[in-house]
């Protein structure tokens, strides 16, 4: 049996359950026992006065490269970043090699987070069998074995008959479905945002328009699922068509989130104009105009969660040519400051709702048990410094991998420490 | 050599794109070139401001013309070339473009002379290796020697750009020559349009510094200067345009089109041609070509950039010395 753990004194944030006020947090068992005022005497006790403690983050899209790509990230380096930013669950996307797209390869995903012992991590499984975009893996086992959706990522499901297949499958499961929507066709061969600067840098584009045709396709297909059966989620969006889409989907009572990540909604086409490959990723940095209207979309509801897309890359690969290198941010160390600058600082949103984003909705989108405080639920908790200004540096990052474009950035927001099951997995140093 | 002007001092030890260049630095360039342009006409076509200096002609992408003019560029002004081609566009695999560009800086190369099939390269190499880089041609960035040429012919024919108007004409969206066209040729004060079917054309053309026609019939007449692009068929993924028929019929520079264009029109290609493709035979060996003068003159532009890249390199040793 854990002892008891008593956080005192914090500025509790608990958006679940509508708590936004100074009280104590008392955890026994590794779970939730009170959140209020606590007058016992508890020998673990953690001083949080003008902290802000809320329930343990949650990142519903990373890559931990594992397996095939260790030399990039592990499950146990990206679960040591993880909790560095305050993330006590993950989400491992499946386009590893090979992909994750058997039971075999989810439990291989939950034994390595096992040895590691630092983060909760889940994995999304494939839709695909080797992601190709043919015949369907199978969700079924993976479900059974713990796999929290399904996606591509990396890629779209480019023929609707297969995603139309996707969804109507999904329906025994009660899971989600998750798109990278990208319409091969239409992107080609393209590496940046199509527009004014991939044609003065000679680049071939990505147009918005290949975003946003598999997602009026997918809300289509959307339609042919029988409600309260499947979900379905587009990872990161990044233009405004796709805000606009979204919100007519949602307004029509379909089963449809969204995600975005802190690149889009805090850097444009113009970061590449030198040719610097820690600014390719997919899809791309897009416009001013284009991070308006993500921001409009967080402030009215329509965005459901924050996440990184942290996809890390040796500096070998970062270090070709702007065509040849691969796509892909590494950002989770330093997420949390990042979506304060973008979202809290310009008055976007305040502390409860950016808490929302990244614990409640997100756990609601992947169908699991966590995102609150709720008596008697698994105690993840992460304590954060609103105030604590710190400078980005890429060299103390526990991730194996540096390529992330925030280097050198003043950001407020430190996490101070992270609880996993009611064990303290990281605390700031000094 | 006599340069107009005056006062100037090149500070650039690379060469990578017309984009960033003012419009004082590229009437340095050309004022530089026409004192070499003499020495190709003399007998002993030799002068000796880069002797002992070794230049790298690095090339990832076929060429003849570029590659050769370079080398005869920097033999004219003495230095070792060293040829280097690798017509391997899977950059994504074997050695890269860095550990490449590495290895020859390791032989004590001063200059290296590069031709890419990714947009970028050059500047690519520019932030990691010390010795002086020239772009030979970038994916469809930018061909900066080529735009420098091209300005060269035309003030050397019109005494100034100034006023003048310019079509460009073909697959502008896959053509490094129509941008580094438009910036030397705009920042010199030409007019220029862009003349090409919708899909030739890059996304956001409204942006640039030019007109944009689907027309060569409407623009043909008002031009001073027409530049033919080749269509390059290894770039264009898809079919931009019906067929070949289709494209010469609307976008072809033939005898009968030429009937409307201003008698002293100048006619320039960047080579290699199509002939009867983009250009009719009769035009492109007609009176109005300049397409062989714009080889010429690219010997001696390329002397130029050459010889003002090293002596930016020397004097920024000069000073890392002196200080």
């Amino acid at each position: 049996m854990n002892p008891e753990l008593l956080i005192k004194n914090g500025h509790v944030i608990d958006p679940a359950n509508r708590i936004n006020r100074i009280c104590d947090v008392l955890i026994a068992d590794e779970k939730f026992v009170e959140v209020g005022r606590v007058k016992k005497p508890v020998s673990n006790t953690l001083d949080a006065t003008g902290k802000l403690v809320v329930p343990g983050l949650i990142d519903i899209h990373v890559h931990f490269r594992e397996p095939g790509d260790e030399e990039e990230e592990t499950i146990a380096s990206g679960s040591a970043a993880a909790v560095a930013a305050g993330f006590t669950s993950v989400v491992c996307m499946p386009n590893t090699t090979p992909p994750i797209e058997n039971e075999t390869d989810v439990e291989y995903v939950h034994r390595k987070a096992r040895k590691a012992r630092l983060t909760h991590v889940y994995t999304m499984g494939a839709i695909t069998k080797g992601r190709a975009g043919v015949e369907l893996a199978e969700m079924g086992f993976m479900s059974q074995a713990g796999a929290v959706g399904f996606t591509d990522d990396g890629d779209g499901v480019q023929d609707p008959s297969v995603m139309l297949r996707a969804l109507k499958y999904a329906q025994m499961f009660n899971t989600v479905i998750a798109q990278h929507c990208q319409d091969d066709k239409i992107a080609g061969p393209g590496v940046m945002n199509s527009g004014y600067y991939s044609t003065i840098l000679g680049l071939p584009g990505l147009d918005p328009l290949a975003e946003e045709a598999m997602l009026w396709r997918d809300i289509q297909l959307l339609k042919k699922i029988k409600p309260g059966t499947a979900r379905y989620h587009v990872q990161h969006i990044s233009t405004a068509g796709s805000v606009e889409l979204i919100r007519a989907a949602k307004k029509q009572g379909l089963p449809i989130t969204c995600e975005a990540t802190p690149h889009h909604l805090l850097l444009t086409e113009k970061c590449c104009a030198e040719y610097d490959t820690n600014y390719k990723v997919n899809p791309p940095l897009r416009t001013e105009k284009d991070i308006e209207s993500l921001k409009e979309a967080i402030a009215d509801g329509i965005i459901d969660a924050l996440v990184t897309d942290h996809a890390p890359h040796l500096q070998s690969e970062k270090e070709l040519e702007f065509l040849a290198a691969p796509f892909g941010i590494a950002s989770l160390e330093c997420s949390l400051g990042l979506y304060v600058k973008a979202l809290i600082e310009p008055g976007i949103l305040d502390w409860p709702g950016l808490i929302r984003l990244l614990t409640e909705k997100p756990a609601k989108i992947i169908g699991v048990n966590k995102g609150s405080m709720t008596k008697g639920k698994q105690a993840d908790v992460t304590i954060i410094d609103p105030e604590a200004e710190y400078k980005i540096d890429v060299r103390k990052f526990r991730s194996k991998s540096r390529n992330c474009p925030y280097n050198g950035w003043l950001v407020k927001g430190r996490v101070e420490k992270t609880i996993v099951g009611g064990e303290i997995r990281f605390s700031a140093e000094d | 050599m006599a340069h107009k002007t005056k006062e100037f001092k090149w500070e650039k030890k690379h060469l990578l794109g017309l984009r960033e260049l003012s419009p004082d630095e590229i009437s340095y360039i050309l004022d530089t070139a026409a004192g070499f342009e003499q020495i190709s006409a003399r007998a002993v076509k030799k002068t000796p401001p880069l002797r002992g200096k070794l230049v790298v002609n690095l090339f990832f992408e076929d060429s003849t013309r570029t590659r050769n003019s370079f080398a005869l560029a920097a033999s004219r002004l003495s230095a070792d070339v060293v040829e280097f081609t690798k017509n391997d566009s899977s950059v994504s695999k074997g050695e890269t473009l860095l550990d490449t560009a590495r290895n020859l800086e390791a032989m004590g190369i001063d200059i290296v002379v590069i031709r890419h099939g990714a947009g970028g390269a050059p500047k690519l190499l520019s932030k990691y290796i010390n010795a002086c880089v020239v772009n030979a041609g970038d994916g469809y960035c930018e061909h900066p020697t080529q735009g420098l040429l091209d300005v060269y012919t035309i003030r050397k024919l019109r005494g100034s750009l100034k006023g003048l108007k310019i079509a460009i004409v073909g697959d502008i969206t896959h053509s490094r020559v129509a941008r580094s066209d438009m910036w030397a040729m705009t920042k010199l004060g030409a007019k220029v349009t862009f003349v090409g079917p919708p899909t030739l054309l890059p996304p956001n053309v409204e942006q640039l510094p030019v007109k944009v026609s689907y027309s060569l019939d409407d623009v043909i007449e008002k031009v001073d200067v027409i530049n033919m692009l080749r269509i390059q068929f290894e770039r264009i993924g898809g079919n931009p345009f019906p067929s070949v028929r289709e494209y010469s019929h609307y976008f072809g520079l033939t005898g009968e089109r030429m009937k409307k264009a201003k008698p002293d029109i100048l006619v320039m290609h960047p080579g290699p041609i199509n002939r009867g493709l983009e250009i009719e035979s009769e035009v492109a060996d007609g009176r109005n070509s300049v397409i062989l003068q714009q080889v010429s003159n690219g010997i001696a532009v390329r002397m130029a950039v050459l010889f003002l890249v090293n002596q930016a390199a020397a004097q920024q040793v000069k000073q890392i010395k002196e200080t």
